[in-house]
């Protein structure tokens, strides 16, 4: 489903991802969590920010195994955990933010 | 002529081939994997310099820089963007493509 | 999988890549297999032969053939618990490369030791 937002259409997969990772901004990640009923707070923009760094770095959007280990070695084991993550993002941290980061869905996710 | 190579000459004979029917004055295009033959200290770089002597010698630039290999490119070897690929068809009377 | 890994079991699987990244899909094929089979958290290694150490050149850059350059995404392998790279040394020296012109640390192997790794393994996935 494509996304309407400020009179423009943004492609999208099946699933709701990006159909093109360069056209994505903030106000796309907020219309992404706005439709899923969810409000992006400074924490969920963290994960976000560190999952968009990983792809510019390695090219990948990490499963979410690997995604908790390296951001428990970021920013400290009281967010490097699955509790917290999924919390967060409810319908799965890696696979969730990753949508709202613009990113492809994790390699590894079904 | 213009003889055009898309094979690793590491993986496939198709290098070897070529210039084994490649007429002096002729060109080869290396392409693709093909690219890895322009580079410099291989096992077959020697065969290359060697075919230099009679042939002309081209590397696609993307297939080249997509490998990593665009400091390693020997001597003699020259190197053609697309455009250059288009011009070095239309120079030449016909053109083999070496798969 | 995770099944028998709960009873201690982890088999050695190991990867043999010996095909250059771009001319066909093996090498992308291969990286991916590797990366989702992380998660069964088996005993992984990676065997480069042949043209397959041209997977991790230091230096590709993609952006005129438009394809994605997936060279960043070996140092990833670590995240991964993917640590163990082996390359053999004579695919090095044919091409003129060493250790220095690869994208991540690996252990060069002569063709002999990398046999012994490949005898050692219980299961093989050949690209």
């Amino acid at each position: 489903m494509p996304i309407e937002l400020n009179g423009q259409t943004i492609e999208t997969d099946e699933e709701g991802y990006l159909a093109n990772r360069t056209d994505w901004n903030e106000d796309i990640a907020k219309e992404m969590a706005r439709l899923d009923s969810c409000d992006l707070g400074e924490n969920h923009w963290e994960v976000i920010n560190f999952l968009r760094e990983y792809y510019e770095q390695y090219q990948i959007a990490p499963a979410v195994r690997v995604l908790t280990k390296a951001i428990g070695k970021k920013l400290g084991a009281e967010k490097g955990n699955s509790k917290y993550l999924y919390e967060l993002y409810p319908y799965g941290p890696a696979k969730q933010a990753c949508k709202y980061a613009g990113l492809p869905k994790p390699t590894g996710c079904v | 002529m213009l003889h055009t190579v898309n094979k690793s000459p590491f993986d496939n004979s198709t290098l070897q081939t070529c210039l084994k029917f490649a007429r002096r004055g002729s060109a080869v295009l290396l392409i693709e994997d093909g690219v890895y033959a322009a580079a410099r200290d291989t096992a077959v770089s020697k065969q290359v310099q060697e075919a230099l002597k009679s042939v002309s010698i081209y590397a696609l630039k993307p297939d080249v820089e997509a490998r990593g290999m665009q400091n390693r490119v020997m001597d003699g070897v020259r190197l053609v963007d697309y455009g250059g690929f288009v011009d070095l068809v239309v120079e030449h009377n016909a053109v083999q493509s070496w798969l | 999988m995770s099944e028998e890994n709960a009873g201690g079991v982890a088999k050695k699987f190991l990867y043999v890549n010996r095909k250059a990244p771009y001319g066909t899909i093996y090498a992308l094929e291969s990286l991916e297999v590797v990366l989702i089979g992380a998660a069964f958290e088996q005993d992984v290694s990676l065997a480069f032969l042949g043209d397959g150490v041209y997977q991790l050149t230091k230096g590709q850059d993609t952006k005129s053939l438009e394809v994605k350059n997936f060279s960043p995404t070996y140092r990833a392998l670590e995240d991964y618990d993917v640590t163990k790279l082996y390359v053999e040394e004579g695919a090095l020296q044919a091409r003129g490369l060493s250790e220095s012109d690869l994208v991540v640390p690996v252990e060069v192997v002569s063709a002999q030791r990398m046999a012994e790794i490949m005898e050692g393994q219980d299961v093989i996935l050949s690209f």
